[in-house]
C-alpha cells in the first residue's frame, strides 16, 4: 500500500526516455541491421524488392516500438482484452474472407498491409494470459473454472490456425500459451497430464496430418529417404550451414543461395544463409545477440513490481526464445520443417510487427517498473 | 490484506521460481543449438563443402581432338577440318519448338531429320548440347548468323571434324571413323572414359588399331550451376591433347596411281622395301570415300557400298585369300634345289599335259613347251616341270619353304584386326582338318599354286621381298619409326648372319631367340646355299626379260627400272575338257569365272630395293592383266626412289 500511494507522480518525456533499456534497442538495431544485409544478400547482392520492402518494414515499425513504449503499462493492462479479441477477429476474418497464399489461406487484406493474425496471436495470447492471471490468487490458479477459462482462451485461436492451415504457427501459438500458464503457476501434474495425452493421442493426430506434413516428418526421420523430394530442403539447408566452416564463405558469397539451392532462403532458411556466409563465428555473434536480447527481457520482468509485466516479460522472453530455438533446430535439421520465421531476420511483416509490439511491451514495463496495477 | 500480500508473494515466488527452471532448459537448449552448430561447421564442414562443391561445379567435357596420319612425306591423310555446326542447349530456350520450326525453314532441315533430332532431345538432360546439325554448307552457316537474333539459343560453332583429304586412297589401310556405338564403349576402356556424345572412333584399319594413340584427351570446361541446372559462368578450363601423331611409311603418289590403274577393277597393288619392310603403297579396289561415314552415310550410298559384288568393305590386300597360282613357282624351284631334289640341269618333257594315277594334269600351253630345264621352267611358267619336280619334293618339305618366306602366316602381327593368314598345306594339315589323307594329285597342283593354297596378295609381297634381298626375313611395318636402322647396317647383318652355320630349319630355336631378343630384328636368312636363291632371282629375271619370258612384254629396258617378275593365273574353278578345247578369250567367260590375274616383281634388277605384288580379280591372265600394271607402278617407285632417300637419312639414328 505504501509503495502503491509513494508512486502516483507522472514521468516526464526525458525520465522516460533515460529509462529505456538502451542495451535491448542496440540488440534490435544489430539484429536489424543483420537480416537487412542478409536480405540484401538473398536478393543477390543487390537492392531489390525484398530488401527494400525488409528494410521499410523493418525501419516502420522499430519507430512504431519505440513508440508504443512510451505508453503505460497499464494502458497495455486494460486493452489486453481487447488486443486478444481483435486478433482473434481478424483471424475469424481470415478464415472466412482471408488472402490465400501457396495453399493456405492466412492473410487479411488491410488494405495497406496483408496481415497475418496468426503471427500477431502469438503475442495476444500472451498478453491476454498476463492480465487473465494478475489478479488470480496463486490458490485459485488451478482452479477448475480457470483451466476451463485459460484452455478455452488458448484452443481458439490455435484451431483458427490449423485450419488455415498452418501448423507451425499454431504449435508455436501453444507454446508461448503454455509457457505462460506454466509461469503463472498451473499445477505441474496438468502438464504431466497433457502430456501423457498428447503422447497417446500421437498416432491419432498423424492421422490427421496432411500428407505433405507426413512427409516432412518422415523425411526429418530420414532426410535421404527422398533427397529431391520432401528431404531436399534440410540436406541442402544442412550443406549450406556446414560449408561455411568456421569463418563462413564471405558476405554475399553464399553459393548455396546464391545458386538458389536453398528453399525459402528470405523467410524460414534465413539463418542457413547467414551462417553459410558468416560460418561458425557469425553464427554464435547471432546467438549470442539473441541472448543478450532474451537476458535483457527476463532481467526487465524481474524489476517489475507489477504481476502482468513480470508475466508478460518472462512469456515473452521465453516465447521468443521458443521461436529462435525452434528455427534453428529445424534448419540445422534437429526438428521436423514446420514453418516458423526466425524474429526479426525472416521476412515478413506481421512476425516484424508482432516482435516489434512485444517488445514495445517489454520497453514500457521497463519504463513503468514501478507502477503497480490493481 | 495481508493473506492477499502473502498470496502475493507467494505468486511472485512461484514465478520466479519456474522461470529460473526455464532459464536453465533454455541454456541447455542454447549449448544443444550450439553444439549442433560446431558439429557442422567445424567438425564436418569439409564433408559439407564437398559437398555444396558437388552442388555447384558440373563438368562439361568436349571431344578430344583426334591424331592425324602422316604419309612419309609428311602429307596428312587423314587430318581434321573445321565444320560448321549448330548446338542448341534446350534449356537454354524460351521455346523450344519455336526455335526448331524457325531452324526448319532456314535450314532447311527435312520432316525426318527434324524428328530425329526432336527424339534426341528427348533422350537427354535438357542441359546437354544438342547437334541440330554437325555439318553446315558455308550457306546454311551465314544463313543461320544472318537470323540469329530470331534464333536465341542456337549456337553456331565451329568444331574439328576427321577428314581424309586423298578421299578413297586410303580407305582400308586406314579404315575411318565413326559414331561410337555400344560396343566401341564395352571393349575400349579408354574410348568410354572419353566418351561425349558424338565422338568418333575408328572403326576398321589403323584407325582402329591405334585408336588409344589417337584420340587425344577431353578438354574439360568447368562450370558453375543453379539450382536448375543453369550455367552461370565458367568456373575453369582444361585443354585438351591432341592424339598422338602417327607417320607412315607409305607414299601418297604411289598410292594414288595403284588407285588409278585399279579404277573399274578389283584387286590390290602392295609395294614393299625389300629390306626396311617398309609399305610404299598398299591399296585395295574397288574403293570408296570414307568421308562418307562422317556424319551418317546416306542410305544409297552404303547400299551402293555394301552390295557391290566387288566388295569395297574388304582390305584384299590383307584380308582377301586368293590361290597364288604361278606366282609361287620361284619358292616351289627354291625348295627343290635347298633339299637337292633336283639340279638345275634337271630336265622334263612337256607335252602340255601329265597323265598320274589316270588324272590328267594340264599345263597352261596346250602344246606344250617340249624339253625344259629349270630356269626355262620359270621363264615360261611350264606347269608340268613344276608338276614333276613337286612329285618328287613332296608337300611337306615345300610347306617348310613356303612358311618360311610368310606363305600362309600373317604379314603384320596383329595391326589389323582384319588381317587374315591363309594356308599352305601339308599332309598334317589335311588329316587334321579333312580327316583324309593326302593325295599325290594334290602335291601336284600345290606346286603351280592351285588347290589348297590360299595367299593374300601381300604375303607374295613379302615373299618376293624376301628372295629379291637375297633370301633374309625382313620385318613388314606402315609405321614410320624414327630410329631406323641405316640400310647399310641392314645388309652388314645379312651378310653377318651368311656367315654363321645354319640352324635356320629349327624354329625352336629361332622362336627362343627372338624371345629372348624382342626388339631386335636379327635379319634370318631363310635359305640354305645363296646360290640357290640367286638362281631363282636370275630365272625370274629372265621371265620378264628374256624373249619367251611370260611377262616380256612388260619388261623396261632401261637399266635404271629394268625389274623381274613371275607372272600367275590362278584358276578360280576347275576347268572342264569341253572348256578346255574351246580355248575361250577371257572377255568370252563370264566375270566369276575369269582367272584371277597375278604378278610379283623387284626392282630395280642390278641393285634391287623394291617388291611389288599386284593382283587383279578376275583379271585373265598375268601376263595380259596384272604385269601391265606392274610396270607403271616399278617406275613410278623408282623414279620416287631419291625424294624417299632423303627423308630416310633425316630419320636415321645409327650410321
Amino acid at each position: 500500500m505504501f509503495q502503491q500511494s509513494s508512486y502516483t507522480e507522472q514521468l516526464t518525456f526525458f525520465q522516460k526516455l533515460r529509462s529505456f533499456d538502451f542495451i535491448l534497442v542496440l540488440c534490435v538495431l544489430i539484429l536489424g541491421l543483420v537480416s537487412n544485409l542478409s536480405m540484401f544478400s538473398t536478393d543477390g547482392g543487390e537492392f531489390l524488392y525484398h530488401t527494400k520492402s525488409h528494410l521499410i518494414r523493418f525501419v516502420v515499425f522499430f519507430v512504431l516500438m519505440l513508440f508504443l513504449s512510451f505508453f503505460s503499462l497499464r494502458f497495455w493492462h486494460s486493452t489486453a482484452y481487447l488486443f486478444y479479441t481483435v486478433v482473434l477477429g481478424f483471424l475469424i476474418w481470415a478464415s472466412l474472407y482471408g488472402v490465400t497464399a501457396s495453399g493456405s489461406q492466412r492473410w487479411i487484406n488491410l488494405y495497406f498491409i496483408n496481415l497475418q493474425p496468426s503471427e500477431l496471436m502469438k503475442i495476444a495470447i500472451i498478453v491476454c494470459f498476463a492480465r487473465f492471471f494478475h489478479r488470480e490468487q496463486i490458490t485459485s490458479v488451478s482452479s477448475f473454472k480457470n483451466i476451463i477459462v485459460s484452455l478455452a482462451i488458448l484452443v481458439m485461436p490455435i484451431v483458427l490456425v490449423v485450419s488455415q492451415p498452418d501448423l507451425g504457427t499454431s504449435i508455436l501459438i501453444a507454446a508461448s500459451g503454455l509457457i505462460v500458464l506454466w509461469l503463472a503457476g498451473l499445477n505441474i501434474r496438468y502438464f504431466v497430464y497433457s502430456g501423457l495425452i498428447l503422447l497417446i493421442s500421437f498416432p491419432f493426430v498423424i492421422s490427421f496430418l496432411k500428407p505433405y506434413q507426413k512427409l516432412r516428418i518422415l523425411s526429418f526421420f530420414n532426410p535421404d529417404r527422398d533427397p529431391l523430394g520432401a528431404g531436399y530442403q534440410i540436406i541442402q539447408s544442412k550443406i549450406a550451414v556446414g560449408s561455411g566452416g568456421l569463418m563462413g564463405k564471405g558476405f554475399l558469397q553464399g553459393t548455396q543461395s546464391y545458386l538458389e539451392f536453398l528453399p525459402e532462403k528470405h523467410t524460414d532458411f534465413i539463418f542457413t544463409l547467414f551462417s553459410e556466409e558468416q560460418g561458425f563465428v557469425g553464427s554464435v555473434f547471432l546467438l549470442i545477440i539473441y541472448g543478450i536480447l532474451i537476458y535483457r527481457i527476463i532481467k526487465i520482468g524481474s524489476i517489475s513490481r507489477s504481476y502482468f509485466g513480470r508475466l508478460f516479460c518472462y512469456g515473452f522472453g521465453s516465447a521468443i526464445f521458443i521461436y529462435i530455438a525452434v528455427n534453428m533446430s529445424m534448419v540445422l535439421g534437429l526438428l521436423p520443417i514446420v514453418g516458423s520465421p526466425l524474429p526479426i531476420m525472416s521476412y515478413g511483416g506481421s512476425s516484424m510487427l508482432a516482435t516489434m509490439i512485444g517488445l514495445s511491451i517489454v520497453m514500457s514495463t521497463k519504463i513503468y517498473h514501478k507502477q503497480i496495477i490493481n | 490484506m495481508f493473506s492477499e500480500g502473502d498470496s502475493n508473494v507467494r505468486k511472485f515466488n512461484t514465478i520466479n521460481r519456474r522461470v529460473f527452471i526455464l532459464s536453465i532448459a533454455k541454456g541447455v537448449i542454447f549449448t544443444g543449438i550450439l553444439a549442433r552448430l560446431f558439429t557442422l561447421q567445424i567438425s564436418d564442414s569439409k564433408k559439407y563443402l564437398t559437398l555444396s562443391d558437388k552442388n555447384r561445379l558440373r563438368e562439361w567435357r568436349l571431344p578430344p581432338v583426334r591424331g592425324e596420319f602422316k604419309d612419309y612425306f609428311n602429307n596428312t591423310i587423314a587430318g581434321n577440318t573445321e565444320v560448321y555446326q549448330l548446338h542448341v542447349i534446350p534449356e537454354q530456350v524460351e521455346n523450344f519448338k519455336n526455335l526448331m520450326v524457325r531452324l526448319k525453314n532456314i535450314l532447311p532441315l527435312s520432316n525426318k531429320q527434324f524428328s530425329k533430332i526432336i527424339k534426341k532431345k528427348n533422350q537427354q538432360k535438357p542441359w546437354e548440347t544438342l547437334i541440330i546439325s554437325e555439318n553446315l554448307t558455308w550457306d546454311q552457316f551465314s544463313k543461320v548468323n544472318f537470323y540469329l537474333h530470331e534464333l536465341s539459343g542456337a549456337k553456331p560453332v565451329l568444331s574439328v571434324a576427321r577428314s581424309y583429304p586423298f578421299k578413297d586412297n586410303y580407305t582400308h589401310v586406314l579404315g575411318y571413323v565413326a559414331q561410337a556405338s555400344e560396343n566401341d564403349l564395352l571393349n575400349n576402356e579408354n574410348i568410354k572414359n572419353k566418351h561425349v556424345p558424338g565422338l568418333r572412333v575408328g572403326k576398321t584399319g589403323l584407325e582402329k588399331s591405334f585408336e588409344d594413340e589417337l584420340i587425344g584427351t577431353n578438354g574439360v570446361q568447368r562450370y558453375e550451376v543453379n539450382a536448375f541446372g543453369k550455367r552461370i559462368k565458367q568456373v575453369n578450363f582444361q585443354k585438351g591433347n591432341k592424339g598422338k601423331e602417327i607417320k607412315l611409311t607409305l607414299d601418297t603418289e604411289v598410292q594414288k596411281l595403284c588407285n588409278e590403274l585399279l579404277a573399274d577393277k578389283a584387286g590390290s597393288i602392295s609395294v614393299m622395301d625389300i629390306y626396311t619392310g617398309e609399305i610404299i603403297a598398299m591399296h585395295s579396289s574397288p574403293s570408296f570415300d570414307p568421308n562418307l561415314f562422317m556424319y551418317g552415310i546416306s542410305y544409297k550410298d552404303w547400299d551402293n557400298i555394301r552390295n557391290n559384288p566387288n566388295k569395297p568393305l574388304i582390305n584384299k590386300t590383307i584380308s582377301g585369300l586368293y590361290s597364288p597360282g604361278s606366282t609361287i613357282k620361284p619358292v616351289v624351284a627354291l625348295s627343290a634345289l635347298e633339299n637337292n631334289v633336283i639340279s638345275p640341269n634337271f630336265k622334263v618333257r612337256c607335252t602340255g599335259k601329265m597323265e598320274m594315277y589316270g588324272q590328267t594334269y594340264h599345263c597352261w600351253k596346250k602344246k606344250g613347251h617340249g624339253i625344259v630345264d629349270l630356269k626355262g621352267a620359270i621363264v615360261q611358267s611350264c606347269d608340268t616341270y613344276f608338276y614333276e619336280m613337286s612329285r618328287r619334293l613332296g608337300v611337306d618339305r615345300l610347306k617348310v619353304t613356303a612358311s618360311r618366306f610368310g606363305l600362309g602366316n600373317k604379314v603384320f602381327n596383329n595391326l589389323y584386326n582384319e588381317e587374315k593368314g591363309g594356308l599352305f598345306p601339308s599332309t598334317n594339315w589335311k588329316k587334321a582338318n579333312l580327316g583324309q589323307g593326302w593325295v599325290l594329285g594334290e602335291t601336284l597342283i600345290t606346286g603351280i599354286g592351285q588347290g589348297y593354297v590360299q595367299t593374300t596378295p601381300l604375303q607374295l609381297c613379302l615373299m618376293t621381298a624376301q628372295l629379291a634381298n637375297g633370301g633374309f626375313k625382313i620385318y613388314p611395318t606402315l609405321i614410320s619409326n624414327k630410329n631406323q636402322e641405316s640400310l647399310e647396317k641392314i645388309k652388314y647383318k645379312m651378310s653377318q648372319k651368311l656367315l654363321q652355320e645354319e640352324k635356320y630349319d629349327s624354329s625352336i630355336v629361332r622362336t627362343a631367340e627372338e624371345f629372348f631378343k624382342p626388339g631386335e630384328k636379327d635379319y634370318k636368312k631363310l635359305f640354305r646355299n645363296q646360290e640357290n636363291v640367286k638362281f631363282v632371282l636370275d630365272a625370274m629375271f629372265a621371265s620378264t626379260n628374256q624373249w619367251n619370258g611370260t611377262s616380256y612384254k612388260s619388261r623396261i629396258e632401261d637399266k635404271k627400272y629394268q625389274y623381274a617378275g613371275k607372272t600367275g593365273t590362278a584358276q578360280v574353278k576347275k576347268i572342264t575338257e569341253k572348256q578346255r578345247e574351246l580355248d575361250l578369250d577371257t572377255a568370252q567367260i563370264p566375270y566369276e569365272d575369269r582367272d584371277h590375274a597375278w604378278f610379283v616383281a623387284f626392282g630395280p634388277y642390278k641393285n634391287p630395293r623394291y617388291s611389288i605384288c599386284v593382283f587383279v580379280e578376275h583379271g585373265g591372265s598375268g601376263s595380259k592383266a596384272a604385269a601391265p600394271l606392274a610396270k607403271k607402278v616399278i617406275k613410278k617407285v623408282i623414279d620416287r626412289h631419291e625424294e624417299r632417300e632423303k627423308i630416310r637419312k633425316r630419320n636415321l639414328v645409327d650410321i
